[in-house]
């Protein structure tokens, strides 16, 4: 396997080191006196431990118009990751042991980042069954993350012994929370710009009271429970109360429920439409200020490819998301870092520590030290530059952040001892030994 | 002006102009040959995706009256239920040669992404588009409102001082929104009276006041009540208990028209729930203008289409 | 820079003629009714009449007619403002109409004016006065009235002020 020395990386952002990796592990960090096959000259760069996705949208099987585990896999390497955890609502769900075990092999096959299967909750996601989560997490594939994301298990008795049933295993319950009956023909945040478009609402109640409900139910029964992709003010703090009160909680917020408001909404551009909805600025400060007080723990992207027809097309005809993986360091950069609310290393905590403890990846609990594996995104905090689709890596075009200027990117990424973008340029092939 | 999506886009300027311009169509629309040869080898296509035979034909009626010819594409029976794209739909229309697409349909914003989206390169004029918008009902209704109540003076003037209550389902109307843009921008002063569940979460930035019952708005003896029809379905989504108790605090009946002062006039853009949101009676005083509407509906679409056509400056 | 061309006791004579001219034509017929085109010939079409019942005492008819949906260039410029046009209740039919402009130029605005009494009646006879024939004629149209023959090129502008919007009366080229 062909060795890698990084010259002067920042670790963290903060003490310059070299980084020594052969076979597949971090070998030596400080100052390197030796050589290697590569050399990589990482003055100015901020090393990284490999990024961990807890949530992202592969869309194989079903949706290879959109992405497939490959080119979601080069999208992922593209963003500085080397692990993303795949969601269930594939086409068909990843509701049973094949399904999850065809999806984790295909990560293997594409070599990219490890894939992660999330399994379903329920059958088919129809919130009223549940799905066959031991034989999930018994499988190949080893399924610790279980959800029906993209839709909410409203039933609070089915969420409650959801709860309880997952915990047997030893997972957690990835919720999407949105109550389905207050959010009847939602198409955005409810508020004053959704009243001016005369799009339906999305209340903001409709996620707190979600959650709220499952803080207590996870409490009642001594279950952990993972909040995917919160975006209220109001949210932040039924996490934060719930945290002080000791429940097993974690939340998520993404990149672009950290950076946009529902002012993008005007003009329609169905770019712009992703459930949870864009919310207001003042979500938008909570959220930062949520991540900056550790009740929210991580940052996952929601990375959610369409082809080109479901967005170029009038907003309600439009399919919700954005993809994520590629710029979400940047946006993270943007909002978190270049704002002081967090360091480098609380990036590596949010980024890649804390999701791979969510999600029970193995690797990532000593980041970047000696004889881990080598999972390593080196970045260059420096770089400014408009965004814009010629960024993207994967399968969709479908960016929310065209045109605006972002700093930071991703120079390098190593995943598992090899490199996997070098120069900023993802690579053709993963060659492994 | 090569579009017309949203009331807010217009300068008090080009409104004023619009209403002045309603004028003189309604004039032609008197004389013994109704018909102008302004829009003589174009062509206007109605595409309405959502149905409504009223404003189709005020629409077909203004294209002829400017001698345009007219195509008419409605969506029942057409290629959009057999899965055609709108996008699809639209350039086949183009390419049939429309020069002005009448776009009416169920969803917010349509008109507006089909503008801008470089589909096609026709002029769009919005017919109304799900709970957005519906500029030419606006501008109908406040040239209905400038003739009847500044009369010879009208041309040239907004409505400013002018206090107008609207009153009904404003959470789901294109015509509210359209009309209190259009308002504001003629100097009117806007109140707008529903129950709580039917006005918007948050319309603290559209510059308007706002009540809850009728009789509390008529405390301040309005120039205009415009009341909005009532879809009769929003009762079983829980928007409203009953007709009943509907009528009794929203509807516009006999008795609170007594409590006008006799200037004050009616506005209904139609079709009406008789006897729900407006007395029959009420419709058919001299105060209502249901049918002044209707005939000023002609000549304010003949107004846009003739805006629009001149080359951009 | 402007250079004035007419004053005010020019026009005044220029109309006084034209005047004169048309109770001529009349030759003892009455059922004149003088139609201006907005903006100053609306002015003009009020003035000649007051001069023609002051010089032959007869119940003249005045309105305005506007041609902007008549004419042949709407797709090709930006927009133009469309006025009023107040026809005499009485209508046109059988009348001698009168139509009055300030400036005659390239005749494409008579031509509309022509179609635009069409789709109004149908009067006996249709005459033309105008206070200023600058030439350049697109179309076959002359004037039957003409208070000023003012030979100008192409490119320059000639401009009618009229006490009543103007504040004072004169015409300048520039």
């Amino acid at each position: 396997m062909t060795s890698i020395l990084i010259r002067g990386a920042q670790r963290f952002g903060t003490e310059s080191v070299d980084i020594l990796v052969d076979d597949g592990v971090i070998a030596e960090v400080g100052v390197v006196t030796g050589t290697a096959d590569r050399t990589i000259d990482a003055a100015g760069l901020v090393a990284l431990p490999g990024l961990v996705d807890l949530h992202t949208h592969l869309r194989e099987p079903g949706g290879e118009g959109a992405e497939t585990i490959l080119s979601g896999s080069r999208a992922a390497a593209a963003g500085g990751f080397t692990a993303v955890h795949a969601m269930a609502n594939t086409s068909p769900v990843a509701d049973t042991a094949t399904v999850v075990e065809r999806v984790f092999d295909r990560g293997i096959e594409a070599g990219f980042v490890e894939v992660r299967p999330i399994g379903a909750v329920t059958r088919n996601l129809d919130g009223e069954q549940l799905a066959d989560i031991g034989a999930m997490a018994a499988s190949r594939a080893r399924v610790t993350v279980f959800s029906d994301d993209g839709k909410c298990i409203g039933d609070s008795l089915l969420m409650r012994r959801a709860l309880e049933y997952v915990a047997t295993f030893g997972g957690v319950i990835a919720q999407h929370a949105q109550d389905p009956r207050l959010t009847l023909g939602a198409q955005m945040n409810e508020g004053g710009v959704s009243a001016e478009l005369g799009l339906g609402g999305w209340p903001r109640v409709a996620e707190d009271s979600i959650i709220a409900r499952d803080v207590l139910l996870a409490e009642s029964v001594g279950a952990r429970l993972h909040v995917c992709h919160l975006s209220t003010a109001g949210a932040v703090d039924v996490v934060r109360w719930a945290k002080k009160r000791g429940i097993a909680v974690t939340a998520e917020v993404t990149p672009h429920h950290l950076l946009l408001t529902d002012e993008s909404v005007r003009g329609y551009s169905p770019l712009f439409k992703v459930n949870p909805p864009l919310r207001t600025a003042d979500d938008v400060e909570a959220v930062r200020a949520g991540v900056a007080d550790g009740t929210i723990d991580i940052v996952a992207t929601d990375h959610a490819p369409h082809s080109a027809a479901t967005k170029d097309c009038t907003w309600s005809d439009a399919a919700f998301g954005m993809v994520g993986l590629e710029s979400a360091l940047s946006i993270v950069q943007a909002t978190l870092v270049d704002t002081g609310h967090v360091t480098w290393q609380d990036v590596s905590r949010l980024l890649s520590v804390t999701p791979a403890a969510i999600g029970q990846v193995a690797g990532y609990n000593a980041p970047l030290t000696v004889g881990t594996p080598a999972n390593i995104t080196l970045v260059d905090p420096a770089h400014r530059g408009v965004w814009g689709t010629d960024r993207l890596a994967g399968g969709s075009r479908n960016t929310p952040f065209s045109g605006i200027e972002l700093p930071g990117r991703v120079v390098s990424t190593i995943f598992r001892g090899t490199e996997t973008v070098i120069d900023g340029v993802v690579v053709d092939e993963v060659r492994t030994s | 002006m090569k579009h017309l999506i949203s009331t807010r886009d217009l300068t008090r300027e080009q409104a004023i102009s619009l209403l002045d311009t309603t004028a003189d169509m309604l004039e032609v629309r008197g004389r013994d040959v109704k018909k102008l040869p302004t829009l003589r080898g174009k062509t206007v296509a109605n595409v309405f995706f959502e149905d409504s035979t009223r404003t189709r034909l005020s629409f077909e009626a203004a294209a002829l009256a400017l001698s345009a010819d007219v195509s008419t594409f409605t969506a029942a029976g057409s290629s959009v239920s057999k899965g055609e794209s709108l996008k699809d739909t639209l350039q086949t229309l183009e390419a049939m040669g429309a020069d002005f697409v009448v776009l009416r349909h169920a969803h917010s914003g349509v008109a507006e992404t089909v503008a801008n989206s470089g589909w096609i390169d026709a002029h769009v004029i919005n017919a109304g588009d799900g709970t957005h918008e519906h500029p030419t009902q606006a501008l109908l209704d406040t040239f209905t409102m400038r003739s009847r109540l500044r009369g010879a003076d009208a041309r040239g003037s907004g409505l400013d001082g002018i206090d107008v209550t609207i009153v009904g389902d404003i959470l789901h109307s294109r015509v509210a929104r359209s009309n209190v843009w259009l308002l504001n921008t003629l100097g009117a002063r806007v109140t707008l009276v529903a129950p709580k569940t039917l006005i918007p979460a948050d319309v603290s930035a559209w510059g308007v006041s706002t009540a809850l019952t009728l009789d509390d708005a008529l405390e301040s003896n309005p120039d205009v009540v415009m009341t909005l029809r009532i879809q009769k379905e929003r009762m079983t989504s829980g928007f409203f208990p009953s007709e009943s108790e509907y009528s009794r605090f929203w509807g516009m009946t006999t008795q609170r028209l007594a409590r006008l002062k006799d200037s004050t006039i009616v506005m209904h853009p139609g079709p009406m729930n008789r006897g729900l949101e407006i007395a029959g009676a009420v419709a058919d005083s001299p105060q209502s203008t249901v049918t002044e509407q209707v005939a000023n509906g002609v000549a304010a679409r003949m107004a846009v289409l003739y805006t629009l056509t001149g080359a951009e400056s | 820079m402007a250079r004035i061309v007419l004053t005010k006791p020019d026009i005044d004579r220029a109309l006084t003629r034209i005047g004169h001219e048309i109770v001529e034509s009349q030759r003892g017929k009455t059922g004149l009714v003088f139609l201006g085109i907005p903006t100053r010939g609306v002015f003009l079409a009020r003035r000649l009449a007051e001069i023609v019942e002051s010089i032959q005492p007869q119940d003249i008819a005045v309105g305005t007619l506007d041609v902007t949906m008549y004419r042949d260039d709407i797709q090709q410029k930006s927009t133009r403002a469309t006025a009023p046009t107040d026809i005499p209740a009485a209508g046109i039919d059988g009348t001698t109409v009168i139509l009055v402009d300030d400036v005659l130029f390239s005749g494409r605005t008579v031509r509309a004016a022509l179609d635009a009494i069409t789709a109004l009646g149908r009067p006996d006879t249709v005459r033309f006065a105008v206070l200023v024939d600058r030439g350049h004629r697109e179309l076959p149209i002359r004037a039957d009235f003409v208070g000023k023959n003012l030979p100008s090129s192409v490119d320059e502008r000639v401009n009618v002020c009229l006490s009543e919007i103007d504040d004072t009366d004169e015409v300048s080229i520039a």
